[in-house]
């Protein structure tokens, strides 16, 4: 009951600001529509739709981390998590709270970012649904991520590190614009330790079938989606009550 | 019956105490006023009883569940409305009531009621954001209503407010008592002379001296209620 009504309050301040739906359902689109143009007008095949769609989707769920990032930091900041504090509200009361809501909010922008990619020409198969399958661990993956940097930031901070330099590190680590192949060296290294780079492979994989390479790119990004979340839990947990 | 009971409640911040060795009591359905100087420890004292801070030594029960064992407990009987208005803004403000019912389990139990009580039935429908500082903190206190807690903190409700809205919050304060025990920090000493039973003057953490308003008045020998305020707050001094 307490999760639940938790849960819908997140919902609702979410979708009831326009800057998330923008951001959350729409630019991820309107990018893809973008690098399917440029595609289109360039004689070399960088954005193809089979890798870009991927991809695109993967990046979109940056956003899950700044949204449930800033949700919690605003709270945390303002006197509401206070109020809430002193209400019968268990530590994992809280984070169901604002995870649950998040997690229709990443598969509906995944649809609609693969559907638009339908829409441009990628086949419609099964593989598809596999691939947006698929990124559930990497949209539990950046919700943690929010959830962390909500509960040690405040919200400008939280915008700062959520909306700028995780969307950036994402956009090179993961290999969304370019073959990481391509640069090997210590920056490949870095990248396929980080889940970024598998995440976004794991999408691809899936949705070529490529099934053999599917499961060790998800565990890896399972592993840090845990991580993260257990270290989320811990530091929430602490800060809950001043001691 | 003592709603609330503390016993030798004390905060250390970095070694520096600033609620020090607090033992008071307060029956139930009384409203307790605690004044004092910025810094006093008031707050703080609010941050202990509802569960938000944990004691560094000492314990206090409300209604016999003691906040550092039984806060599970403690947290089910109180509500609070703290010093910053704490609403959920892009809510409307019926939307806002529902959230603390349904997370104190008491799904649209009495949110109408409570909006006809403060006045806010016009504005059921706004969005929480949208309303002016005066009924935002309305509707921080209507959230600490609406679960019919035993016992309310209100810290210093009307902080910001025009006379009018003061007044007319005060109306609904009076209504609560007798049948929920309210403890209120307040730097307004008019506030606490009209709507308190009682009232506990706090300097530097320690609880200075506790009564009626006639009653400091007397203990400070002074004839006005501000005027007594000041001597029990040590400020005498310097006046």
């Amino acid at each position: 009951m307490r999760i639940k009504a938790f849960a819908m309050r997140n919902l609702k301040e979410m979708l009831r600001d326009p800057l998330t739906l923008f951001f959350g359902l729409g630019f991820p689109m309107a990018l893809l529509g973008l690098m399917t143009l440029i595609q289109r007008n360039i004689p070399v095949h960088i954005f193809e739709l089979d890798t870009l769609a991927p991809g695109i989707a993967f990046f979109g769920l940056t956003f899950m981390a700044l949204f449930s990032g800033l949700l919690l930091a605003k709270d945390r900041t303002s006197a509401f998590l206070a109020r809430l504090t002193a209400s019968p509200m268990t530590a994992s009361d809280f984070l169901l709270g604002y995870l649950l809501p998040m997690l229709p909010m990443a598969a509906g922008q995944t649809a609609i970012c693969l559907g638009a990619a339908v829409a441009l020409g990628l086949p419609l198969n099964w593989n598809l649904l596999a691939a947006a399958a698929s990124l559930i661990p990497s949209a539990l993956l950046f919700i943690a991520l929010g959830l962390l940097c909500g509960t040690l930031f405040n919200d400008k901070q939280v915008g700062g590190m959520c909306g700028a330099l995780l969307t950036n590190a994402t956009a090179f680590l993961a290999g969304i614009w370019f073959d990481l192949s391509l640069i090997g060296g210590p920056f490949g290294t870095v990248a396929y330790l980080l889940p970024f780079a598998h995440g976004v492979d794991g999408a691809k994989a899936a949705l070529a079938g490529n099934w053999s390479a599917l499961p060790g790119h998800l565990l890896w990004v399972c592993a840090w989606a845990a991580a993260i979340m257990a270290l989320a839990v811990l530091l929430f947990r602490r800060r809950l009550v001043e001691r | 019956m003592n709603a609330i009971k503390i016993m030798g409640l004390t905060k250390e911040y970095a070694g520096r105490r600033v609620v020090d060795r607090l033992e008071l009591t307060v029956p139930a359905g009384e409203l307790f006023a605690l004044l004092g100087v910025n810094g006093a420890g008031k707050s703080t004292t609010i941050k202990m009883l509802s569960c938000l801070t944990v004691p560094t030594e000492g314990d206090a029960e409300l209604m016999g569940h003691s906040v550092r064992r039984d806060s599970h407990q403690a947290k089910e009987i109180l509500a609070v409305s703290p010093q910053e208005t704490a609403i959920a803004p892009n809510l409307t403000v019926l939307e806002n009531l529902e959230l603390m019912a349904g997370i104190y389990g008491h799904p649209k139990g009495r949110p109408e009621e409570i909006l006809a009580q403060l006045g806010l039935g016009q504005w059921t429908k706004a969005r929480a954001k949208t309303l002016s500082g005066g009924w935002q903190r309305r509707l921080s206190i209507a959230m600490a209503l609406v679960s019919q807690p035993e016992v309310l903190f209100l810290d210093e409700p009307t902080l910001g407010l025009d006379v009018l809205a003061r007044r007319e919050l005060w109306t609904v304060i009076r209504g609560l008592k007798g049948h929920t025990t309210i403890v209120l920090t307040t730097h307004y000493l008019e506030e606490a002379e009209s709507l308190a039973d009682r009232v506990g003057v706090m300097n530097a953490g320690r609880l200075r001296a506790v009564g009626t308003a006639e009653e400091l008045k007397a203990m400070a020998g002074r004839g006005s209620f501000e005027d007594a305020f000041v001597a029990l707050a040590g400020g005498e001094a310097a006046s």
